[in-house]
């Protein structure tokens, strides 16, 4: 039981992470489906610094995770200006301007670790290999029954992603910029009559939600999968756009969502080994959070309220 | 149009006729511009690579063909994959003109092509004139259903479609994953058993001409559905509802057109097409399924219908494009030694400038009014010299 809280809660933070991003993105106006590429690339140029600076240092050593989740970071906001560019300033579909984008980082990414594999290594894998972190627990808190779960043999990063929230979300509800980039997101008109810069306001918005969907991503490629491969997309941007709109693009609801998410998928995983059912049976429980998605939506979406603005681009002169 | 004419690029680029050709070339020539440069940067040369590409489909002779193959086999086996790869364009063209998304190809793809592959393509003792037909209508009645499904949950329960569809493709995915894991799997390949000949819509091994060849039907049926798909939207009413509603839907509905019914529909078609795209993929071309994968076409498609200026017609061409360098980039990267992954880059990079299309239109009409100020100006100008001289001489 305590185990599907502690893999719930390692998968649940990564997808958070991306799920603000969106946030912010959508928040501002521009339709975000590029969250899968934001963070797949993002994640690339993490485990690239990260097999650079390897050698370097000694072998259990935990600093190549912190420095790839920086530039993870840097990579998916450089790349965040790809759909910045084509949504805000050539005003092009912000729906396809997604999938675009997507596709083009699959094929940049793929391309990429395999011709920095042969430079590097000389040889033509597909993959980076990163290992997993190490995990911690606390003492005290992770023995409370139940709940204790949460605090078991936690990633180092789930802390970090847990501050990062906290900051985003100071962000976007206390501060000004915030304030403006919620208007910006709901009549961008009013904004611009008040004197705000809405396409400024929208830029800085897309390369936050890259940021932050790039630290999710390679979050995903040091827990879960222990090496950086094209198998990063494997569709978990889609789902944080999903917990998006199912937390009604509100963060402190979004983070509930997540964790019900994780434990969804963790809790599957539990009871396929609890009750001995051959590992094709994963597939079955896999498909809960997305099954759980289309039921709640069915009874939530009527109250949905989705930023007024989002997806049209901007236009100074149209009221 | 003498006056377009002499305006050149920015002409075109503003022209209501020509606007959307012109961005989807202007985009085929930037590509190949930008992908020139990264084979010239990576020590290749790009006309060899283009040559090989081209090649590897069919359009160009090859150096040396294996025993019973030739141009020809490589061309039938580019149809075969250009097939699905239209109709699944059509399928998001449909939706796209209703102003929806589908970006649920792939699961529709996946979900028929599992159907017909279980109901029709393992059964043993049956005639191909009835298999064939019926692995079309169970892909379209699949696709079909599933489409009208997003389009109800859509309208019903006011679930966006993009994040429906996202959905289903997972649990589609998982869903037949499990089935094909469990009861239908080829322990030797770990994909789905191969269906059998008769259900097939590809006649493999023809010998026309000494040279063994597939011929798909797939592309007929894709050819016909381009032609459909014009049809509706050109010449009839519930075509034109179908665009009303996409253009603005409060004005569609002030016009008497019932938008709920239309979404519906749409979704419906766009399921057929993308359900013929399934069947024509999986019993078609791979003629077997792997286990939790969707089809990446699913996607592709999206980009090919930006590409033909969401036109059916247009989509014919674009599918073409983007289909010679994935089908070709096999024999491209044996030949020229390029890791094949630069096909999808260079579509990747073919759709970033295909995206860009609106930015494009709005640079040629900044341009044409540049010129028309200019003009304006210097007419002005003259028109004061004039009345200055004019003065000068009065007086």
């Amino acid at each position: 039981m305590t185990k599907v809280f502690t893999d719930g809660l390692s998968f649940a933070l990564p997808l958070l992470i991306m799920a603000v991003g969106a946030i912010y993105s959508e928040k501002s106006g521009v339709t975000n489906l590029a969250i899968e590429g934001f963070q797949g690339f993002g994640a690339f140029v993490g485990a690239l610094v990260a097999i650079l600076i390897m050698p370097y240092l000694p072998k259990s050593s935990q600093i190549p995770i912190y420095v790839a989740m920086l530039f993870a970071a840097i990579g998916g906001g450089i790349y965040a200006c790809v759909h910045a560019l084509l949504c805000i300033n050539f005003k092009a579909n912000q729906v396809i301007s997604g999938v675009v984008v997507n596709i083009l980082a699959v094929a940049l990414t793929t391309f990429f670790t395999s011709s920095a594999n042969t430079a590097l290594l000389g040889t033509a894998s597909n993959k980076f290999i990163l290992g997993v972190s190490n995990r911690h627990s606390i003492p005290l808190l992770s023995k409370i029954p139940w709940i204790g779960g949460l605090f078991q043999k936690m990633y180092p990063f789930e802390w970090i992603i847990i501050g990062l929230v906290i900051v985003f979300w100071y962000l976007m509800y206390r501060t000004r910029y915030g304030m403006r980039l919620r208007a910006c997101g709901e009549n961008p008109q009013a904004l611009d009559a008040a004197g705000g810069d809405v396409v400024k306001t929208r830029w800085i918005a897309v390369i936050i939600s890259g940021a932050l969907s790039g630290i999710g991503g390679i979050c995903f490629a040091y827990s879960i999968m222990a090496n950086y491969s094209p198998s990063i997309y494997m569709g978990y941007g889609y789902l944080a756009i999903a917990a998006m709109i199912f937390g009604n693009w509100n963060i402190p609801t979004t983070v509930l969502v997540c964790l019900v998410f994780g434990i969804a998928k963790a809790g599957g995983q539990q009871l396929c080994i609890a009750m001995k059912l051959s590992g094709n049976y994963t597939d079955l429980f896999n498909m809960l959070p997305y099954i759980l998605t289309m039921l709640l939506l069915i009874f939530f979406s009527r109250r949905n309220h989705p930023p007024q603005a989002c997806g049209q681009p901007w236009d100074h002169s149209r009221r | 149009m003498n006056e377009k004419k002499r305006r050149g690029l920015a002409g075109l680029l503003t022209s209501d006729r020509w606007a959307n050709v012109t961005v989807s070339v202007l985009a085929v020539v930037l590509m190949l511009v930008t992908s020139s440069i990264i084979l010239l940067v990576m020590g290749k040369n790009p006309l060899v690579a283009f040559r090989s590409f081209l090649q590897g489909c069919g359009f160009w002779p090859k150096a040396n063909y294996g025993g019973g193959s030739g141009m020809l086999s490589d061309f039938s086996d580019f149809l075969n994959i250009l097939a699905p790869m239209l109709l699944a364009a059509l399928s998001f063209i449909v939706a796209f003109k209703t102003g929806l998304f589908n970006i649920g190809i792939s699961g529709q793809m996946l979900l028929s092509g599992f159907l017909a592959t279980i109901l029709v393509g393992y059964m043993k003792e049956l005639s191909p004139w009835i298999a064939k037909p019926l692995v079309i209508l169970i892909g379209a009645a699949a696709g079909g259903l599933l489409g009208a499904l997003i389009g109800f949950l859509k309208y019903r329960f006011n679930i966006h479609e993009v994040v429906s569809t996202i959905m289903v493709n997972y649990i589609i995915s998982y869903t037949t994953g499990f089935f094909i894991n469990t009861r239908y799997v080829d322990m030797l390949t770990r994909s789905s058993r191969i269906c059998t000949p008769a259900a097939r819509l590809t006649w493999t091994k023809v010998e026309i001409g000494q040279v063994m060849c597939n011929i798909p039907l797939g592309i007929v049926i894709a050819l016909i559905a381009a032609f459909v798909v014009k049809f509706i939207f050109d010449k009839t009413v519930f075509g034109f509802e179908l665009k009303a509603v996409g253009t603005s839907r409060r004005c569609a509905r002030y016009i008497g057109v019932n938008v709920r019914r239309s979404i519906v529909l749409s979704m419906a078609f766009s399921g057929i097409f993308a359900g013929l795209a399934g069947v024509t993929y999986y019993l078609g071309y791979t003629n077997t399924m792997v286990p939790k994968t969707l089809p990446g076409m699913g996607y592709d498609s999206i980009a090919v219908a930006l590409l033909g200026s969401s036109s059916p017609i247009g989509a014919i061409f674009a599918s073409i494009i983007v289909t010679i360098f994935q089908s070709g980039a096999n024999y491209m990267s044996s030949s020229v030694g390029v890791a094949k992954e630069i096909a999808s880059l260079i579509t990747g990079i073919l759709l970033l400038f295909a995206a860009c299309g609106e930015f494009m239109k709005m640079l040629g009409s900044r341009k044409i009014e540049k010129e028309e100020d200019a003009r304006i100006a210097a007419m002005q100008e003259a028109r004061a010299r004039e009345a200055a001289q004019k003065g000068g001489t009065d007086r």
